[in-house]
């Protein structure tokens, strides 16, 4: 098989950060330290000041910044083939390292449907020349994401496929789900499933709740995905199939999750930024960038995702990052598309929202934001000796007003759009080779 | 006021300020020449998405009383129909330099975003299931005039609340005047979660006596195909408006235009209780008096500003 990941292959690395505050719950770091990177991997890791660089390495300052593990996110959209006008694997990538992202998880649903493997190759191919963070694909588990025929599952694992998904649409069929399931046996890679039972959900175009009632527009209850999320809990475990839930947005669906890995299930879930810091409350001007699908929900299900992902009930965090034209949103709110925009705010978001307040630790966070690299069936960033560089330098403290400045994503779709926050990433290391640098930071370094 | 886009913008000052203008208003149009020169050489654009008879020509009327030049731009055989955008259509017909655009669409928000791309006065003739607001003011208006003040008084709302906009704007205004609203219909077609408007919910019609007014909405036979109720059939046995229903003192009330045999039976809306006809009398003075507000005095308003988004 393949090895899963591409990217434009780009110079390894040699640098030191010195006297950062390194925090990699995986590594026992929490401490300030000298980190070496040397051909692009972690060479050594020492006591402030106790490292010297090697010759012609460069050498940045990291006192009063802090160096995590870079993130990795399971669910974006790149929109290429065929929506090159929201965004493509050059912006997309570059959105994703301005986040601190090291690796990203691309969905099929694209024009044509990422469904046979000679789709998947050419898209393979066209990464190794645009993106500048590795990307995998997770290609459609049915065709045209119709749901109704399985794809070449085993061919396009061949080719390189993390897994399969028709995410954006659920796998309605319980039979076909379950042949799926069943014919992982064979070929392996996770099935992550947007869950949504169109029968609940039809019309629908933000939370059933006070919102949607005061609003007049037709809801999406939380049923229609906690539902579908205890069927194909059931439906894998049964089968000792390896499932990930997407995108968890209401309470019920961590209950159901929470049953389902009591009941030794072998699944996994992500939650979303938007969903763990704003509410349907967002929605009541009708901005369409609160728009995405699952819903902001009532603030009792944002509380219980927070809770599922202090817990582990919910293994990481996912931007399901969306991009959309803007004038694909500047239209009534029912008819405009789900999504928002997510890779270049998500950290800042949760380092604001949830790690400042003190409802969760920056370390829990940071291993969270990594953690979907272990669901993907991929290593783990980690900042120890022989492991490849895959680091963010951020500021803790730095304060940015969300699309001040633009956004390195072709789309400006963002639910965070105006909202100051804290914490910048100044600095991204993907696999082993600079993929970021903040402008600021690029020139004072300089 | 720069906008009517919802009841929810406006307080009870403002709702009775728009009814004494419109009662003044209503004076004129009892006289031999209806015309007042308030108006005179400022343009209004009825923009329609929707079909509509009587809220497009009551507008239509409203705004020629005024001595307004109308214009009416209805969706089919426009640019609309060649794809043209709602902010495109909009920026067109701004160029125009009317002093009002009065919208009609059927989707939330439209009259919203309308203000923002527009310096004309934005007036919502109905988005969606949101809000129908001079619907409101005139069900207000028409009230008022049988019962002096609405405080205190019980108001029935009867029948499909979650696909009404009239439902949500009438809620919201009967509230504000210090009524008491209960909305009742089958389950199926009240939307969890309506009584934060400021209202009680009912699935049967059993306690109908109590209220002083009884206002039935439109009962559309999609609803049925889509399963919300089983049947027309059980839906009449259950909740249609009838002689044997309604008590003489109670006033019915209904927007228009009525399903007879279906929401309402023919005897009720041909009796003295109705008040249907002088709902629409009333919505010429009440479309009157909100054009006046918004536009007499004014030039051109600035567009409103932008929203930004919330923190939860």
């Amino acid at each position: 098989m393949r090895s899963t990941l591409v990217s434009i292959p780009t110079p390894p690395a040699d640098l030191l950060v010195r006297g950062a505050h390194v925090v990699d719950p995986r590594s026992g770091l929490d401490e300030p330290a000298d980190v070496l990177v040397r051909r692009g991997l972690v060479a050594e890791i020492g006591a402030p000041g106790s490292v010297r660089a090697d010759e012609g390495a460069e050498v940045l300052d990291g006192a009063r910044r802090t160096l995590t593990p870079a993130f990795v996110d399971p669910h974006v959209h790149l929109r290429t083939p065929g929506q090159e006008h929201k965004e493509d694997l050059e912006t997309g990538t570059r959105a994703a390292a301005a986040g601190g992202f090291c690796a990203i998880v691309a969905m099929p649903n694209t024009d044509p449907v990422l469904d046979d493997a000679a789709l998947l190759r050419s898209l393979r191919e066209q990464a190794q020349r645009e993106a500048r963070v590795p990307v995998g694909f997770l290609p459609a588990i049915t065709r045209g994401l119709a749901g109704e025929t399985l794809t070449e599952m085993a061919e396009l694992r061949d080719e390189g496929a993390l897994g399969f998904t028709d995410d954006g649409r659920p796998v309605v069929s319980a039979g076909i789900l379950r042949r799926a399931l069943r014919y992982q046996q064979l070929c392996g890679g996770v099935l992550a499933l947007h869950e949504e039972d169109p029968t609940l959900s039809a019309g629908g175009a933000m939370h059933e709740g006070e919102a949607s009632a005061r609003l007049g527009v037709s809801g999406i209850p939380s049923l229609s995905e906690a539902t579908m999320v205890a069927r194909d809990a059931a439906l894998a475990l049964a089968e000792g199939a390896r499932v990930h839930f997407q995108h968890l947005s209401a309470r019920e669906s961590v209950d159901a999750v929470a049953a389902a890995k009591a009941a030794g299930a072998r699944v996994s879930a992500e939650v979303c930024p938007h969903h763990l810091t704003l509410t349907d409350r967002a929605v009541l001007d009708l901005d369409t960038r609160m728009k995405m699908n699952p819903p902001l929900r009532a603030e009792t299900d944002r509380r219980a995702l927070i809770d599922g992902l202090r817990d582990g009930t919910i293994d990481c965090v996912a931007t399901d990052h969306a991009p959309h034209a803007r004038d694909e949103k500047e239209v009534p709110f029912e008819e405009a598309p789900f999504g928002t925009t997510g890779l270049e705010t998500a950290f800042a978001a949760l380092h604001t929202e949830l790690v400042l307040p003190g409802v969760l630790p920056l370390a829990l966070l940071v291993e969270r934001m990594t953690a979907g690299a272990e669901v993907m069936g991929l290593p783990v960033p980690r900042i120890a000796p022989g492991e490849p560089a895959n680091l963010a330098l951020v500021d803790l403290r730095a304060r940015w007003t969300v699309g001040e400045h633009g956004y390195e994503s072709r789309s400006d779709n963002s639910c965070f759009a105006g909202r100051t926050l804290t914490g910048r990433v100044l600095l991204t290391v993907a696999a082993g080779a600079v993929a970021y640098r903040e402008r600021a930071f690029a020139l004072s370094a300089a | 006021m720069r906008h009517l886009l919802s009841i929810a913008d406006l307080d009870r000052d403002g709702i009775e300020r728009i009814l004494a203008r419109a009662a003044s208003f209503a004076e004129v149009s009892g006289r031999e020449i209806k015309k007042v020169p308030t108006l005179r050489g400022r343009r209004v654009i009825n923009l329609f998405y929707e079909a509509s008879t009587r809220t497009r020509s009551s507008f239509e009327i409203a705004a020629r009383t005024l001595s307004a030049d109308v214009t009416n731009v209805v969706s089919s055989g426009s640019s609309v129909e060649k794809g043209e955008s709602l902010k495109d259509t909009v920026q067109t017909l701004s160029a125009y330099d009317p002093a009002a655009i009065v919208i009609r669409h059927p989707h939330a928000g439209a009259a919203a975003l309308v203000a923002r791309w527009t310096p004309a006065a934005v007036v919502n003739a109905g988005d969606g299931k949101h809000e129908h607001p001079t619907q409101a003011l005139l069900d207000v208006f028409t009230l008022t005039r049988r019962l002096g003040s609405l405080e205190g008084r019980r108001i029935w709302i009867v029948g499909d609340v979650e696909h009404s906009r009239v439902a949500r704007s009438n809620i919201l205004a009967f509230a504000k005047l210090g009524a008491h609203v209960t909305v009742c219909g089958p389950p199926t077609l009240i939307p969890p979660g309506i009584e934060a408007l400021g209202c009680d919910v009912r699935f049967t019609l059993d306690d109908l006596r109590q209220a002083d007014v009884v206002y039935a909405l439109r009962m559309q036979h999609e609803r049925m195909r889509a399963n919300y109720v089983p049947s027309l059939r059980e839906y009449v046995a259950r909740y249609q408006v009838n002689g044997r229903r309604l008590h003489p003192r109670q006033i019915l009330m209904h927007p228009g235009p009525v399903n007879r045999g279906v929401e309402l039976s023919g005897d009720v809306v041909d009796s003295p209780q109705a008040v249907i006809t002088a709902q629409v009398e009333a919505g010429v003075v009440v479309r009157m008096a909100v054009l006046y507000e918004l536009l007499a005095g004014v030039r051109a308003p600035a567009p409103a500003p932008t929203p930004t988004p919330q923190l939860a």
